[in-house]
């Protein structure tokens, strides 16, 4: 009833301090040190600290870094579309239809993601290749005549690969949005004259979105920091900005020219989440 | 979806776990397979990878130095998730939405930004990679897991029941040891074994933040590239699988318990 | 104001309260409460949400220090000690009771912390879960008792420590309507049995008039009245305590003659009256007059057999509402727009009268309660 303002706040303060000590060390000085980094420039050796756009200059214009940037937005973005379309149903399923045993499902739907997550992108490898497990089977029943090449070392697979991968992330959250409707919010609608389908895009999606939305974000950010899986199952037109980012930490060893790649990617991608929470939130909020 | 029949829905259902579990049913295949080529057909049964793994000594290696990393980021993220987990459940306090939700951050961080992060930081400093430098971005990723599971565990703990115990006559320390900790301990045990599972799956940071010495999903990644080493690390995956779902499964039993004890209804809790 | 009951002070205050400022922040929750709660009394604070009942209450059992003012129990100033060592105990408003433990160890929760010997402890158990009707429960967990039973274990909890002041937190309000009225009761007379000072928090008027020996009635963080039931219902400071107490009718009044022991006042619909001044309560002043209060029980719809009634005023049913024993009355005076709400039992041979009939409305001078601004 009443608010415990004062004795509750320092005491909330006090208890939540050693962890928010540890990610003020470890998470947000790092990332202030990225930024930092990103403005100096590599000197063969050593790094030069005098403040320049150079690095930005360079991973704004470059050609190849502008292929790989668009590359990797429309990689994420159609992986994060497939993966909440093909999550949905599966939620929408679990919401509604399983009766008993709802939580069974739902441990069943994460198992296959506790597998080690390297060999999860390396058997879909093997699944996907030229002489793969997809390709044999279809062979052996006859239903292609040779060998499917378009299925491995290109797009086709880093989508298949990572929808696979981040699948339990999708699902989870718009089950759980689901979960909430309150079904007489349904028999409402049913009563008042809707039709299953208007209904359903009515009261069920636009109740949804903020599921939706979470399962859209969480699926979207971490999918244009991976690297694994363009480097595994991707080819050559595969790779991403990360993959970039990787080597320049790495091989190149021009750390500052990755920071400045890896911060510009963020401060799209959360741009382009920011845009997704909006549209979600009035799309959620207004009911047809 | 009701325009859409059920038996439709649940075919596309039973399509979707065929797609989730193609992988997963592989790995065994493959792991008791003569053949050291990873494709179809299959060519006999053999017990000889797993055999094998046993004189793996680079694997003891590794696998020791990913039981020191997950133990202790299992040990240090539930700490640090029992204290946030806490102060939000239990307290209201100024910036508390800004400081849960940059606690929660590394949720949808990409791991490579907060790979590179680290990096750049221990660099400038000059501290060595090592284990421990792994462990500390493990920390980072594995405390919101923590946080997420002891939240619906204290928020299941009704403040009342802390002020019944001292109100009786109870000391803090005491009501602590005789009302909070039983009612969230299989809330704690279960955080520790899914930040564990994590820490021994992870492989971007550990990949970038270890030195020497490897954990194990840095051997994998270096044993993929020998096509002879294959069938191993079949066999290696298959037995980490087992493992994982076997700590997964006593987390969701011990979870369940605890909401059974707290009397909340167990279907929806910690999803 | 604090309407004292001469007769019974000579009984010793159990919890002196006195002056209790309570701040939250900005947020002042008590206004600086002083009253006195007698042993062995069932009290009640009686409120709307966030009036401050629950504040006090926490402040007595030790929760919430107050920010200024003292609480003392039992003669002995309870500044600084923290509720684990408070002569009082609780029954929480969602009884708390352990999940984890049976009921016999939740009700031995508290005596386990003082070290008493096992045997004994059972011994006590078992004595204070017969009191409470729940002896045949002893092995069962939380979730396999009713709200009732919770209830129950809740205060055999409190009641086994042998408290000497037991506070209630809203502790019916979880109960349906049924099982309310029969805890009430019981709850009644297991005080009266054991004597302890009961000091309940409540939102409920017909709860705390059925239960309370006295009830201090709640606003704004400030005591706005502390009486007996009866004083309460019957004499109200204010039209605030009036219209949360039961149903109070309100008729624009003013004073157009004053003498020494009356004053005449003129009533929207009802007319001229004269009232004895002794009737004012202390705090109105004759100037201030500016409207009456009468209980529907006070008015009577006039059949044609009683026309004993002092006064009495024509007017148009304009709705009904029938109770069984009872009808209520919603009766429309010439010159006051608001119908006055008019209780009648139902006796035999008097029928209910039809809205839209014209009846008259019977009233007496020793019914009305005078109200300042």
């Amino acid at each position: 009833m009443a608010w415990h303002f004062d004795r509750e706040a320092g005491q909330g303060l006090k208890l939540i301090s050693p962890t928010l000590l540890y990610v003020l060390v470890m998470l947000a000085a790092p990332l202030l040190m990225v930024i930092t980094f990103s403005f100096w420039t590599q000197d063969y050796l050593t790094i030069d600290t005098t403040p320049t756009f150079a690095n930005y200059r360079e991973a704004w214009t470059t050609p190849l870094y502008q292929v790989l940037m668009w590359r990797s937005l429309k990689i994420s973005v159609i992986v994060t579309g497939v993966t909440v379309v093909l999550a949905f149903p599966i939620a929408y399923y679990l919401s509604f239809h399983v009766k008993k045993r709802k939580a069974l499902w739902l441990f069943l739907i994460t198992v296959p993601f506790w597998t080690s997550y390297l060999l999860r992108v390396f058997l879909w490898k093997v699944i996907l290749g030229y002489n793969g497990v997809f390709n044999t089977a279809f062979l052996e029943l006859g239903l292609i005549q040779e060998p499917l090449t378009f299925i491995l070392y290109n797009l086709n697979a880093v989508v298949i690969t990572l929808a696979h991968a981040w699948a339990p992330f999708a699902i989870l959250p718009i089950f759980v949005a689901l979960e909430k409707i309150d079904r007489s919010l349904l028999e409402a609608a049913t009563d008042l004259g809707d039709s299953p389908m208007r209904r359903f895009f009515r009261i069920t999606l636009p109740l949804a979105m903020p599921g939706i939305v979470a399962a859209t974000l969480i699926v979207l950010i971490p999918t244009v920091g991976d690297f694994i899986t363009p480097r595994l199952v991707g080819g050559t037109d595969g790779l991403m900005i990360s993959n970039m980012i990787q080597i320049q930490f790495g091989k190149a060893n021009n750390a500052p020219l990755g920071a400045a790649l890896a911060v510009s990617s963020m401060v799209v991608i959360g741009l382009i989440s920011a845009g997704i929470f909006l549209v979600g939130k009035k799309l959620g909020g207004r009911v047809r | 979806m009701k325009w859409i029949s059920v038996k439709w829905l649940t075919v596309y259902a039973v399509v979707y776990m065929i797609f989730l579990y193609a992988p997963v049913i592989l790995l065994p295949l493959f792991a008791f397979n003569t053949s050291t080529i990873i494709a179809f057909p299959l060519s006999g049964f053999t017990t000889e990878w797993f055999v094998g793994l046993w004189y793996t000594d680079t694997l003891h290696t590794a696998l020791g130095n990913s039981m020191i990393v997950g133990v202790t980021t299992a040990l240090v993220s539930t700490l640090l998730g029992a204290f946030a987990a806490r102060a939000s459940a239990r307290f209201a306090f100024p910036g508390k939405t800004g400081i849960v939700g940059l606690i929660m951050l590394p949720l949808v961080l990409p791991e490579i930004i907060v790979a590179v992060a680290l990096l750049v930081m221990l660099n400038q400093l000059g501290m060595p990679l090592s284990l421990w430098t792994v462990v500390g971005g493990h920390v980072l990723i594995c405390t919101p897991f923590s946080i997420a599971i002891l939240s619906s565990a204290y928020r299941g703990l009704d403040r009342e029941l802390e002020e019944a115990s001292f109100d009786l006559g109870e000391s803090r320390w005491g009501t602590f040891r005789r009302v909070t900790l039983p009612l969230v301990l299989p809330g704690v045990i279960s955080s520790l074994l899914i930040t564990f599972t994590i820490s021994l799956d992870e492989f971007i940071i550990a990949f970038f933040l270890t030195g020497t010495d490897v954990t194990l999903p840095v051997y994998i990644w270096s044993q993929l590239r020998f096509p002879a080493k294959l069938p191993s690390v079949m066999a290696l995956g298959t037995i980490l699988l087992a493992v994982s779902v076997l700590l997964l499964i006593l987390a969701e039993a011990l979870r369940r318990r605890s909401a059974a004890r707290q009397g909340v209804d167990t279907t929806l809790a910690g999803v | 104001m604090t309407r004292k009951d001469d007769m019974n002070d000579s009984i010793k205050p159990m919890i002196e309260i006195r002056d209790v400022i309570k701040k939250f922040g900005t947020f002042t929750a008590l206004h600086g409460i002083t009253a006195d709660i007698r042993e062995g009394e069932f009290f009640s604070l009686l409120g709307p949400s966030g009036c401050g009942k629950t504040t006090l209450l926490r402040a007595i059992a030790g929760f919430e220090p107050p920010t200024s003012g003292t609480v003392a129990i039992a003669g002995k100033d309870m500044a600084g000690i923290p509720a684990n060592r408070r002569p009082t105990n609780m029954v929480f408003q969602s009884y708390a009771i352990f999940p984890h433990l049976n009921v016999e160890e939740n009700v031995g929760y508290g005596l386990k912390t003082r070290k008493m010997p096992k045997a004994e402890i059972a011994r006590e158990v078992a004595e204070v879960l017969s009191l409470v009707d729940m002896k045949n429960y002893g092995k069962r967990k939380a979730h396999e008792l009713s709200g009732g039973q919770r209830q129950r274990v809740a205060l055999a909890r409190a009641l086994v420590m042998r408290p000497k002041v037991i506070l209630l937190d809203e502790p019916l309000s979880a109960l349906d309507k049924k099982l309310r009225d029969q805890m009430q009761m019981e709850l009644r007379s297991l005080q009266r049995s054991i004597g302890i000072t009961f000091i309940l928090v409540t939102h409920d008027q017909e709860e705390a008039l059925i239960m309370s020996d006295r009830i201090a009635v709640m606003f704004d963080g400030q005591i706005e009245q502390l009486d007996t039931p009866e004083g309460l219902y019957r004499h109200p400071v204010n039209k605030r305590v009036a219209s949360f107490i039961g149903v109070m009718n309100f008729l624009p009044a003013r004073v157009t003659a004053l003498s020494d022991t009356h004053l005449t006042l003129g009533i929207a619909a009802l007319g001229e009256a004269q009232v004895p001044r002794d009737r004012l309560g202390k705090d109105v002043n004759p100037d201030k007059i500016d409207t009456i209060g009468v209980r529907p029980e006070m008015l009577t719809v006039l059949f044609d057999q009683d026309e004993r009634s002092q006064n009495k005023v024509k007017g148009e049913v304009v709705d009904t509402e029938y109770y069984g024993d009872m009808t209520y009355y919603e009766v429309r005076l010439p010159g006051h727009d608001k119908p006055l709400t008019i209780s009648m039992r139902n006796t035999a041979g008097r029928s209910v009268v039809a809205p839209g009939s014209t009846v008259s409305v019977g009233w007496g001078i020793e019914s009305i309660v005078v109200f300042g601004e």
